[in-house]
Order: structure tokens, then C-alpha cells, then sequence
């Protein structure tokens, strides 16, 4: 990741699909392991780690997303409700078979997995524009469905309470333990995402969105491989919507709706379509978005409004900001924060000597 | 009591007809674009509520009356229909669906704040220059708004058909619609057809917006009949003004017979679901809608 070459050395495909492509990156990894697993934890307040521990979720929803959409090509507004899915199953299983959270990450993804199969099998016949309306579709349909069905959402205001997870016996207390649980887990999905990628698997989805007809014609079963993208991706997003749940020890619909959907989506084509790195970048970017800007309007948000105005005016910046570099991403540089990361590394790789 | 039954089905069919066509008016605006430059716009009901806004609020801050503040809108509209596509959807030509689609998210959320900001959070009416009185055809009661709304509607669906078959703007942008390169060959300024399309959108939405806000009262919750657009012109066909009308009619009629059958045992929404349950079984069967072109390959 922070490793640089002089130039591309590369006589294999096994060295090309090396997780360390240079000794120093085992370094690199062990540094970011050490920083974000030992140092982080003993040094930011209560406050900052539950910030964090948001960012965490969000890496795990962002790489599911972009499973489907940067590698695969499919489009998908219907983020938000596969991981409502995946919070409802786990917060039914936690209040009336008291499972732990051994069980109830898995069963929340797996239940995912299977309603997002299920919305991807129109992805056999529609494409493009059609699947993403087809997918809203999904994502109002699904909504509705928890909101009024009462054996799902557990009837008043469609919320159920959720005790925190217990490891060893003893409940995670606190934000600090709770970002270590949900780090395992993020630790999990990039490692799973890299390798998926590299796989028979990785390669199909890869095919499959640079040019359809082209990978039908060398073999790979279209159908079946979408639907897989769909699962994985669902699967994803249900292990996301039970993190989500535990960290606020509620399940409710209203923090899984289409705005979500949207966050994610803007996750994925902020950070950079079709990179694990990209990702995790737009993560952490579009869930700071609010809340420096939130920050910024506090501290020096009365040189420009009102108090009056100022409540009115933080969320309506964040839309602007949000939209805005949406578009910004998109037509200035398609390819995320991702590249803009790759451009500063390719600049520094010959830095003081080039030429 | 088949009686009352007769006359409730009686209401649910006019009122379904009336909301239909104002829902053919809001999905005119995306077929327009989606018929000459193949964009989708997930932002149609922020362009609606927009316009809502500028009209409601030329006639609350100003005092203009109703037909400068439809004036306003409109023209604010066509500016805004064409620096959006100067700015936001020109450098998208070419790119892969999902760009235009997100640009489009993305404009909806601009749109939004810039909005609630400019003109408040709170709800302004818009004064439409008719009676309150509703007219009373036996057993149903029709809201002059309404009325007015569903002229608006029919008389726009009509001008814009002949505006597609006649006139050599629209014979230009059909062409445009169908082949860009060819288009471009016959010497059609591709560009600005572009940008045309995007201006009449405004001016759809603008009209849309008066309506509607008319209706409903101007606030963000107005771009949520957006949301509604999906639904007709999948059914009637992304790319067909005809479709527009017949899928939006579908859709209010479907959505009020299921809000007045269904709501009393499932405890209300049914009308925002219903729609799109009908939607789901026309992209399996028929994708490309009733009156849309057959465009779609199976991969």
C-alpha cells in the first residue's frame, strides 16, 4: 500500500497476484495493524471511537457494494434494505432464541444474501437503467414490507432492542471493545473481498463488467454469476445491517432507508469503482462528510448564518456537499479517491530523482 | 350495501384518473430526456419541487402574483435545465449508466439542500387562481386544483405528441433519440438537442411543480411524487409520451384502489407499495413497457 517500485519487476502471475507484492508491505500492514489495532484504541476518547466504529460499519457495506457495482458492473439502490434484512433477522434471533453473535452475523447475512439472490434474478433479463429501477424498487418494497409485517419488525415503530453482543461471557461495555469486535470483522471482509477477487469467482464478475457477450462467449455462466454477485454483495450488506444494530443496540427501518442506499453508492463512486482500497477511503469519507461538516458549522458557522438559521442550515450544507461531490467525483475524476491515492504514490515513486 | 360500493368504486376510478394524469405530467418531463438523450433522471421530483419552491416563493416573499410566480418558475426552470446540462451531464456523454444515474443522485441531493435552504423548511402554498369550491358530478367531489391540474396535464401531453411527430425540432431530436451518429451525419447539432431536451424538461417540471404544489403545499416532501415516476413509465415505456399518460393513469388508478381496499387491513401505505409490486411484474414480463421501443438484450 505505501511501498513504492521503481518500475514494474513482475515475471508471474503468481507474483502479479501476490496480497504482499513486496516484503515491505508485510511491514506496511504490521505498521497499519499496529496503529489502528493497539495504538488507536489506548489513545482516542469515547467519542472518536464510536466515530470510527461508524467508519468500520460503513467499510464493511462499502466492499460488499462495490463487489456488485465496481466489479460486476450491476447497479443497486437496494443496499440500505439488504441490510435491513440482515439487522431484522438478527435482532428476531437475538429476542426470541437469545443467539449470540456467533450465529447471528452469519444467519443476518446469509438471510440477506438469499432476498438479494431473489432481487438479482431480474438481472437475467434487465440491465443498466432497468436494474437500478428495478432495485428501488426492491429497496421500497422491502421497506414496506418490515414496517407493516409486525412478526418481522416486532410491531411498535417497527424497532426491536438489541443487547450488545457478549464475547467470553462478559458483554462488550464499551465503544473501545466495540471497535475491536467490529475491526475482526473488517479485518474479515477486506481479507475475503481480496481474495474473492483473485479467485475464479473475482475474475467471472471482472468479465462479466468489462464486456457481458465476451465473457458468455469464453464460458462463463452469466446468470449464475450475477446472481453470486448479488448474494456476496447482500451478504455483505446483511452482516453490515447486524454490526449497524448491535452498535446502536436498536434494529430500525428508519436507519436503513433509500437515503442509505445512496450513502453506499456514494461510498463506492467517491472512493472508486472496482478497489478494495477505494472502498474503505470512501467509507471513512462520506461518513466524516456530516460530521466535520457538522463540526465546521459549530465552530465557525456563525460568521455565515444566524443562530437561528444554523440548525436549519447544517444538514442542508451536508446535502449540498454530499450531491455535490458526487458530481464532482464523477466528472472530474471518475475513478475515485482511489486513483487520486495512486496518482500521489506514482508521482513519489522516482520522487526526488525523476526525470 | 352494493349501492355505496358502486359509488366508492366510483370515487377511487376519478380520483385515480385525476392523479394520473398529474403523474403523466411529473413522468413527461423524464421521458423527454430519456427520449432524446438516453440520461436517466433520478432527479425529476427534486426538479418538481424546486420549481414548486421558486414558484411559491416568488409569490410569498415578493407578493408577485400567481401567473409571474408560474412565470418565474418556468423561466427558472429552463435555466436551470440547461446549466445542468452545460455543467453536470455533458462530460457524462459516453460514460456507463451508472455515472448518469449517480450524477443524477446526486443533483436530487443538491437540489434538495439548496432549496431548504434558499426557501425554508417550512410549507408554502401556492395559490392557484381558481375556486375552492369542488364540483360535484353525482356521487364524486373534484377539487377545482385537481381539475385544473389534469387540463394542465392533457393539454402539455397533446402539445408535446405534435411537438415529437410535426415539428422539426421534434423530428430532430427523434433522430438525435435514435442514432446520435447518424443524427450528427445529417447535420444535427447534437449538443444543443441535448440541451433543448433538458430545457423542455424544465419547463414540464415547472408546470409540474405548480400543480402539484398547488395540490399538496410546497416543501421537500414534495419531491417524493418522484419517486411515483418510476412506476408509469416503466409501465407505459421509458421513451413513449403515450406511455407516459397510460402508465401514469395505471398507476393512479392502481394506487387508489389499493389505498381504498387494502389500507383498512394493513394499516396504510399500501398506495406508495402498490405501484411498485405492479412495476416489479412489467420489468419481469415486459421489460421495455407497453409503448416503449424493444431495446433490450438478454445477457
Amino acid at each position: 500500500m505505501f511501498h513504492r517500485e521503481a518500475g514494474v519487476y513482475k515475471t508471474s502471475y503468481a507474483a502479479d497476484m501476490a496480497l504482499y507484492p513486496l516484503p515491505i508491505a508485510r511491514w506496511a500492514v504490521a505498521a497499519l495493524a499496529g496503529l489502528f489495532i493497539v495504538i488507536a484504541p489506548l489513545t482516542l476518547g469515547e467519542y472518536y471511537i464510536s466515530i470510527l466504529n461508524l467508519i468500520l460499519i460503513a467499510c464493511v457495506g462499502a466492499l460488499g457494494l462495490n463487489i456488485l457495482v465496481g466489479y460486476t458492473g450491476q447497479i443497486s439502490i437496494g443496499h440500505g434494505a439488504f441490510m435491513s434484512v440482515g439487522a431484522y433477522t438478527a435482532a428476531n434471533l437475538v429476542t426470541h432464541l437469545h443467539a449470540p453473535f456467533w450465529i447471528t452475523i452469519p444467519a443476518g447475512g446469509m438471510m440477506a444474501a438469499l432476498i438479494g439472490a431473489v432481487v438479482g434474478i431480474p438481472s437475467l433479463r434487465i440491465k443498466g437503467i432497468y436494474l437500478a429501477i428495478a432495485t428501488l424498487a426492491a429497496q421500497l418494497i422491502i421497506e414496506w414490507t418490515i414496517n407493516h409485517v409486525p412478526a418481522i419488525s416486532g410491531g411498535v415503530q417497527a424497532s426491536i432492542q438489541v443487547p450488545r453482543p457478549t464475547l467470553f461471557g462478559a458483554p462488550l461495555k464499551t465503544q473501545t471493545q466495540l471497535y475491536l469486535f467490529l475491526m475482526a470483522f473488517v479485518v474479515l471482509a477486506v481479507v475475503g473481498t481480496s481474495n474473492l477477487i483473485r479467485s475464479r469467482i473475482g475474475r467471472a464478475f471482472i468479465a462479466i463488467r468489462d464486456q457481458d457477450i465476451a465473457a458468455e462467449i469464453i464460458g462463463i455462466n452469466i446468470f449464475r454469476y450475477k446472481l453470486w454477485a448479488f448474494a456476496i454483495s447482500s451478504f455483505y450488506a446483511g452482516v453490515t445491517g447486524v454490526l449497524y444494530t448491535y452498535y446502536l443496540g436498536i434494529a430500525n427501518y428508519e436507519q436503513f432507508q433509500l437515503t442509505v442506499s445512496i450513502d453506499y453508492l456514494a461510498m463506492v463512486i467517491i472512493g472508486g469503482l472496482g478497489s478494495i482500497l477505494g472502498s474503505i477511503l470512501g467509507a471513512i469519507f462520506v461518513t466524516l462528510l456530516p460530521i466535520l461538516t457538522r463540526w465546521f458549522l459549530e465552530d465557525y458557522g456563525w460568521l455565515f448564518f444566524s443562530q437561528g438559521d444554523l440548525l436549519n442550515a447544517i444538514p442542508n450544507l451536508r446535502l449540498i456537499l454530499f450531491g455535490g461531490l458526487i458530481i464532482f467525483f464523477l466528472v472530474v475524476e471518475p475513478e475515485g479517491l482511489n486513483r487520486l491515492w495512486r496518482n500521489i504514490r506514482n508521482y513519489f515513486r522516482v520522487w526526488p530523482f525523476s526525470y | 350495501m352494493p349501492d355505496f360500493e358502486w359509488q366508492f368504486t366510483l370515487v377511487l376510478l376519478t380520483n385515480g384518473v385525476m392523479i394520473g394524469l398529474m403523474y403523466a405530467l411529473i413522468a413527461l418531463g423524464f421521458v423527454l430526456i430519456y427520449k432524446a438523450t438516453d440520461a436517466i433522471n433520478f432527479a425529476q421530483g427534486e426538479f418538481v419541487m424546486f420549481a414548486g419552491f421558486i414558484a411559491a416563493g416568488a409569490a410569498d416573499i415578493s407578493g408577485a402574483p400567481f401567473w409571474v410566480a408560474a412565470a418565474l418558475a418556468i423561466a427558472g426552470m429552463v435555466a436551470l435545465g440547461f446549466g445542468l446540462e452545460r455543467i453536470v451531464l455533458r462530460p457524462l456523454i459516453g460514460r456507463p449508466v451508472i455515472a448518469v444515474v449517480m450524477a443524477t443522485i446526486g443533483l436530487a441531493a443538491v437540489l434538495r439542500g439548496v432549496a431548504t435552504m434558499a426557501f425554508g423548511a417550512g410549507t408554502r402554498a401556492i395559490v392557484i387562481p381558481v375556486s375552492d369550491e369542488p364540483f360535484q358530478f353525482g356521487p364524486v367531489m373534484l377539487p377545482p386544483v385537481q381539475l385544473v391540474g389534469a387540463g394542465v396535464s392533457l393539454v402539455f401531453l397533446a402539445a408535446f405528441t405534435w411537438f415529437f411527430l410535426k415539428s422539426r425540432i421534434g423530428i430532430a431530436m427523434r433522430a438525435v433519440a435514435d442514432s446520435q451518429q447518424v443524427a450528427m451525419a445529417m447535420g444535427i447539432n447534437v449538443r444543443r438537442y441535448f440541451a433543448l431536451a433538458w430545457a423542455m424538461a424544465g419547463i414540464v417540471s415547472a408546470l409540474g411543480g405548480i400543480v402539484w404544489g398547488g395540490m399538496l403545499g410546497v416543501d421537500n416532501q414534495l419531491a417524493l411524487v418522484g419517486l411515483k415516476v418510476f412506476p408509469v413509465v416503466i409501465l407505459g415505456g421509458l421513451d413513449s409520451i403515450l406511455g407516459a399518460v397510460v402508465g401514469g393513469l395505471i398507476v393512479g388508478i392502481v394506487e387508489n384502489f389499493a389505498a381504498g381496499y387494502f389500507d383498512p387491513y394493513v394499516g396504510g401505505g399500501t398506495k406508495d407499495f402498490a405501484p411498485y409490486v405492479l412495476m416489479i411484474l412489467v420489468l419481469m414480463l415486459r421489460p421495455e413497457g407497453m409503448f416503449g421501443r424493444r431495446r433490450i438484450e438478454r445477457v
